[in-house]
């Protein structure tokens, strides 16, 4: 025990512990401070009633008003899924053209669009939509079927050369390694490539433009920039779905590869679909 | 036992000891607030106190009630902290809150002068104009109303509970509760338009948060200017701490001039008669009745004391009734008070001898020092002062230059670029111009640098180009698409800015934004 001290200068009681000289005088506290402590004890036993409170075994006890924030969450969801309704009406009673002439439906098909879009296209098409080796750019000018409202919306609900749809796309490059020569498929090779390029040999090239307009000319066209009707691609621009060069140009003319893409008018519905429509149609490319 | 020495009381052994926690030792744990019955004062100073209670009282009661004509597209409420658009608006200026900077700059100055008012004459802040200080005040009166002065509220609070202390008590409280209401009311309508807003208020239709805004500012008032009153300042206030380091010896404080003042004696004729000495000071104690902080100013400068002076008023009173110079109580700095010590105690030798200071005509002598107008220019206030005006003169000009035109820019990161089928490379940017005046506005926005570029904006359909002009929406921000498409045969430098300017060329904004193009570009 400490002996008693009392300051000599306003005559108050220390607590009797000294640290280098300093005292700490003994002051009563004020009394409201007291109440205020009071106050809070009884703010705590008021609270323990009303709210969630105290740890049981499996879960704390509910308290009077029964809140949860979790049950507080799903009543915000709710609340916005209640504030969406009308423009999802208003989607699915409107065309495409119609959703992307109006400001605010084409904003809130784009941000509906952009998060459907990144959980089920993105798998292969990319989050930015930028695709890759044989999976096309959504970005870019460059449709296989179609770059306009109508040609996203109609391959988007059915796909592409996908079995569970009767009206999807459909079409197929032939085989060309049991048709043609490997001298011929050397030579439209480089045909095909110095379209837009410097090919290996021009000779080769000169040689290769009748290989193309006997063989390939009837789906990609006599000048090659392809058919939309039947997702014959574009030979002549700077955009390859499946890889650039004359090699990859020509194993695609021996053995071709064919993309699928499945239809999404049944998982999604119509009102998701014209929203990924407005979305894909927004990123820059569309027609 | 040995039988012989139990009856003795002789042998039992004494044992020096104090019960520490006997009753007339202990120490209370909590002590109770002593009630503080302050009379009412009269002079100068009351005089300018009740000025400056009606003037910020006023300015706090009315300011929201003021109009400001802003158009159609802003609030015509000259001062509004409007939060659900997060704008603040103050006359003719309109802050958005990334220009909150101008806030703290108010806030700094705020500060510097408060540094610069303490060094210069105290607490003046205490004394004055705090509003615990101000409404304690106003409660005051109040309460003198309703229960008289001093003496009265002091029988009337030691009498029993009659049923005239009941009507008198519940007569207090009701008006003590209707202003804190007021004053919870009046805060409220700074956030809000006011004439709409009283009238929810009333018929039920406000906000929760207002109704739990004007309860608590309610229950503060009515505490803090109720029943708290000094012990707010004293145990709550940070500021009478901090005080000690911001005055200094040539600060202006409220000082009893015990040089002129002790000895005090309330009977000066017969110690006079006796030969014995006497100071000015009669011991009338009315220096300590009026005091609202419930200390004695006589003790010297002290942590309590707020610097209302209204001790100086109670003093120049009685000064005045006994024919004595006023000043016995005054604001004086710790300097002069110091030399003038000096001389009457003969460098702190003696105790305080009158004649030293006096003729005996009962003049001062010349070298009484008073209070000198040009220590104000000292130094340390020079600085205060011009630091407190350079952040205001800064503020001002930055205001008065400042574009109400933004434009930021978000660059596309995926993809980075897009290659079209003709060889371009496309970019992606997010623009986002904000229209920072309550008007619609036309802006041309353009592109300067990246030669053979060319520019679309989605918002606005196919057209390509190098200049577009934008509808932007009043008092908000505008969101556009543009995509900037690089014909492959060009190369240039790839950075380059947008420029957006108003129509009017009243603002002008600029982005510096960079081009991407894939590292095996064809």
């Amino acid at each position: 025990m400490s002996e008693e001290h009392r300051d000599e200068l306003s005559g108050v009681e220390t607590t009797g512990h000294e640290w280098d000289g300093i005292r700490e005088l003994n002051n009563p506290m004020p009394r409201w401070w007291v109440y205020t402590f009071y106050a809070t004890i009884l703010w705590a036993v008021v609270y323990v009633f009303f709210y969630p409170a105290i740890p049981m075994i499996s879960s704390a006890t509910k308290g009077y008003l029964g809140f949860s924030s979790r049950a507080e969450l799903q009543q915000d969801l709710d609340q916005a899924k209640l504030g969406q309704a009308q423009f999802h009406e208003m989607i699915a009673a409107k065309s495409v053209q119609e959703i992307d002439a109006d400001p605010t439906l084409r904003e809130f098909a784009v941000s509906g669009g952009a998060s459907a879009f990144k959980v089920n296209c993105a798998p292969c098409h990319g989050s930015g939509a930028a695709g890759g080796p044989g999976f096309p750019n959504l970005n870019d000018d460059d449709w296989l079927w179609g770059g306009d409202l109508d040609g996203i919306q109609t391959t988007i609900a059915h796909g592409v050369r996908y079995d569970g749809d009767p009206d999807t796309h459909v079409s197929e490059m032939p085989a060309f390694g049991e048709i043609l020569k490997i001298d011929e498929t050397r030579q439209v090779a480089a045909y095909v490539w110095s379209l837009t390029n410097t090919p290996s040999s021009a000779a080769l090239a000169d040689a290769g433009k009748q290989v193309f307009m006997d063989n390939c000319a009837a789906c990609h066209a006599d000048d090659a920039k392809g058919k939309v009707d039947m997702g014959a691609p574009n030979l002549a621009d700077a955009i390859w779905l499946k890889g650039r060069g004359e090699d990859a140009i020509a194993r695609q003319v021996l053995a071709p590869r064919h993309g699928v893409m499945p239809a999404w008018q049944g998982r999604l519905g119509e009102t998701a679909v014209k929203q990924l429509t407005v979305f894909v149609h927004s990123l820059g490319g569309g027609k | 036992m040995n039988l012989d020495t139990a009856a003795d009381p002789q042998h039992v052994e004494r044992v020096d000891v104090q019960p520490v926690n006997a009753q007339r030792n202990r120490q209370p744990l909590y002590a109770p607030r002593k009630k503080v019955f302050p009379k009412r004062a009269e002079g100068r100073f009351r005089r300018f106190k009740w000025i400056v209670m009606l003037v910020t009282l006023g300015i706090y009661y009315l300011v929201p009630w003021i109009r400001w004509d802003r158009g159609p597209y802003a609030p015509d409420q000259a001062i509004l902290i409007d939060m659900s658009t997060r704008r603040f608006f103050f006359f003719f200026i309109e802050i958005w809150p990334q220009e909150f900077y101008y806030v703290a700059g108010l806030l700094v100055m705020a500060g510097f002068g408060l540094f610069l008012v303490t060094s210069a004459v105290g607490r003046a802040w205490c004394g004055y104009a705090c509003p615990q200080t101000v409404w304690v005040d106003l409660f005051l009166v109040v309460e003198r109303f309703i229960e008289g002065d001093r003496n009265a509220r002091m029988r009337l609070d030691a009498g029993p509970w009659t049923w005239d202390k009941v009507k008198k008590r519940l007569a207090k409280h009701a008006i003590w509760l209707v202003i804190g209401a007021g004053t919870g009311g009046a805060w409220i309508f700074y956030f809000a338009d006011a004439p709409t807003l009283i009238v929810e208020l009333f018929t039920g239709q406000a906000a929760t948060a207002a109704y739990v805004t004007v309860a608590i500012l309610t229950a503060t008032t009515y505490v803090f200017g109720g029943f708290m009153r000094e012990q707010v300042c004293t145990y709550m206030c940070p500021w009478p701490r901090i005080q000690g380091a911001m005055l200094d010896e040539n600060s202006l404080v409220v000082t009893y001039n015990d040089w002129r003042g002790e000895p005090r004696t309330r009977h000066a004729k017969k110690a006079q008669a006796q030969g014995q000495s006497t100071g000015d000071c009669v011991d009338c104690n009315a220096c300590v009745a009026v005091c609202p902080m419930g200390i004695d100013i006589r003790d010297g400068q002290q942590m309590e004391c707020i610097t209302c002076a209204l001790c100086i008023d109670a003093c120049d009173g009685v000064m005045d009734k006994i024919g004595l110079p006023r000043g016995l109580i005054a604001y004086a700095t710790l300097d002069e008070y110091s030399g003038n010590m000096n001389l009457a105690t003969q460098n702190g030798t003696t105790a305080v001898q009158p004649s030293r200071v006096r003729s005996p005509e009962g003049k001062f002598i010349g070298a009484i020092r008073h209070f000198n107008w040009r220590i104000i220019f000292r130094p340390r206030l020079i600085v205060y002062a011009v630091v407190w005006t350079a952040i205001g003169i800064t503020m001002i000009v930055h205001l008065s230059m400042r574009e109400r035109l933004e434009l930021n820019v978000v660059h596309d990161r995926n993809p980075q670029y897009v290659l079209e089928s003709d060889g371009s490379i496309r970019n992606g940017y997010t623009l986002r111009l904000l229209n920072m005046v309550p008007a619609q506005r036309k802006v041309h926005l353009s592109l300067v640098g990246l030669e053979g570029a060319t520019m679309r904006v989605a918002e606005l359909g196919k057209d390509s180009g190098r200049s577009f002009t934008i509808d932007v929406t009043p008092d908000a921000a505008t969101n556009l698409k543009v995509f900037i498409t690089l014909d492959p045969k060009v190369t240039t430098s790839d950075s380059f800015e947008f420029v957006a300017e108003a129509e009017d060329h009243s603002d002008k904004a600029t982005y510096r934004a960079a081009f991407n193009v894939p590292g095996d570009k064809p």
